[in-house]
């Protein structure tokens, strides 16, 4: 970004109407559901790896995987039956995610009956893969078997791309922009950033962001015979995911959804709402699969260029970064992109933020990865810490000399300001969010 | 199968998509499935299914279009079962 264009923003950020906070959150996570129980297992660095026997039976390679517990009884206590009828696992830790987001920024759930919507109000909640549990266990077999007829009025909205952002529209009224977006692994923290810009231009005051990824075997199984997948600690599931380990083995297979209810800083300040974080700014880029980047790789140019544009786009200087949530899936692209950390920020192993990864508790929950990572970041900006890296006690040889970085317990940081997050997806997608701590 | 028996089968068919419950608290056979218990109009399709099922029978989708109220799905389904 040109210097015209970093003094524009900065003049913008002295607007409240072109300012961006974070005033609710919702979380729905392999090791937690719920704000309080989530920032309990980060802080103490509480795996949600489990065994799936299901994977095994199948004869997957990865046999473990992080899923959301609690699920049925939750879902039960949010949503009218008729509504669960029509949501399989992506809709129901999407919806449960967005309801939780919205009562956390101190609004009421609607009633139904009301006919009131809230045109300031919108949702950019994506997904990766979307409702493949649907298609496997209904669509497929029953319209394979000659039973259209025997769908039933269901199947559309699971499958649909937009179908969970469709739901939270009814269940919240919203009236604003509703949609769903997709890039892959980076989708989660590409709503945000696309919310966020959103709001900075004034076409709405209030946007629910984040990503939601159902628990389906049939959207691992590509992954499984990629030879992406974790497959030599099965037997040790809370061990399974190893990012930034010399014996990272591949990723492990994580789903679940987190919201962030962003509002104008304006909006905010107008209803007296509490504010957890400001975003600071993001972008949103690719590779071209040029350069080293492909289909599946990402181009260390689009990365690099990536961290720099938000760094520009949120009008600050690299050095006010404290802590980094890095993408940081457990394959050999850690290392790769812990170095380009380093040549985006300038900063070297000597004076580097502190970097860490929550998919080493939760896995790669895909397209809600950005998002569950997101709300970490706002969570530990709040309390200020930095989760545990775990699984990390034999960082990996290229990324030794950034070891003093990585925390293996807690960090108390209590001047934690700053932390950039960022995800890259298949398709040579990058998307990077700069958050940074309220002070009232 | 009683007719009594066959108006209880429908209405616990119908509950779970019903979205006034008052109205279905005092339902009767002119009860208007969906003006009255607010039943989502593309639900109707999932409904006659589960009277497919519930009954073993088969719903065209003339006879399916027939029906407004509980009466009448009450009604539709003591002639199939005839």
């Amino acid at each position: 970004m040109s210097d015209d264009a970093m003094r524009g923003r900065s003049v913008a950020r002295e607007n409240p109407a072109h300012r961006v906070v974070v005033t609710g959150l919702g979380v729905v996570a392999p090791n937690g559901c719920g704000l309080e129980n989530y920032t309990e297992a980060l802080r103490t660095g509480v795996s949600g790896i489990r065994h799936i026997p299901l994977l095994e039976e199948l004869k997957f390679a990865c046999t473990v995987g992080g899923i959301p517990q609690g699920i049925d009884a939750m879902s039960e206590e949010y949503f009218h039956p008729e509504e669960l009828l029509a949501m399989n696992s992506s809709h129901l830790y999407g919806c449960i995610a967005a309801v939780d987001a919205w009562m956390d920024a101190g609004l009421e759930r609607p009633d139904p009956a009301d006919d009131h919507v809230n045109w300031e109000t919108g949702a950019i909640i994506g997904t990766g893969i979307g409702g493949l549990d649907t298609a496997g266990e209904k669509l497929i077999p029953f319209v394979d078997a000659g039973r259209v007829r025997r769908l039933g009025s269901t199947m559309v909205e699971q499958v649909m791309g937009s179908g969970v952002s469709a739901r939270v529209a009814g269940l919240l009224s919203l009236g604003n922009q509703v949609t769903s977006n997709s890039s892959a692994c980076s989708t989660g923290t590409e709503a945000i950033i696309e919310g966020c810009q959103r709001i900075r231009a004034g076409l709405a005051e209030r946007m629910l962001c984040g990503g939601t990824e159902g628990s389906s075997h049939y959207a691992w199984a590509g992954f499984d015979s990629m030879r992406v997948l974790c497959r030599s600690h099965n037997d040790e599931p809370e061990k399974a995911s190893r990012p930034l380990s010399a014996s990272a083995g591949g990723f492990v297979p994580g789903s679940g959804a987190a919201i962030l209810h962003l509002e104008s800083l304006k909006s905010a300040q107008e209803r007296g709402a509490r504010i957890y974080a400001e975003v600071l700014g993001g972008a949103i880029n690719c590779g071209g699969h040029r350069r080293g980047g492909s289909m599946t790789a990402p181009n260390a140019d689009g990365v690099q260029r990536c961290v720099r544009d938000a760094v520009a786009d949120a009008a600050i200087d690299p050095e006010e970064i404290d802590a980094i949530s890095g993408h940081l899936t457990a394959t050999g692209a850690d290392p790769k992109e812990v170095a380009s950390w380093a040549k985006a920020l300038e900063r070297s192993p000597e004076n580097f933020p502190v970097i860490t990864s929550t998919k080493s508790m939760i896995g790669h929950a895909l397209g809600a990865a950005g998002a569950l990572e997101s709300v970490a970041c706002v969570l530990m900006l709040r309390e200020g810490f930095v989760h545990p890296a775990i699984n990390c006690e034999d960082v990996h040889p290229e990324i030794e000399k950034f070891s003093a970085s990585i925390p293996h317990e807690v960090r108390e940081m209590p001047g934690l300001n700053t932390m950039i997050k960022a995800g890259f997806g298949f398709g040579d997608v990058n998307a990077c969010a700069i958050f940074r701590r309220w002070a009232d | 199968m009683t007719r009594d028996e066959i108006f209880a089968k429908v209405v616990e068919i119908v509950k779970p998509y019903v979205k006034n419950e008052d109205a279905l608290a005092a339902v009767a056979d002119d009860t208007n499935i969906l003006e009255d218990l607010k039943v989502n109009s593309a639900r109707l399709v999932d409904i006659i299914l589960n009277f497919e099922d519930e009954f073993d029978i088969e719903v065209e989708d003339e006879d399916a279009d027939a029906v407004n109220t509980v009466g009448d799905a009450v009604a539709l389904i003591q002639e199939k079962l005839s």
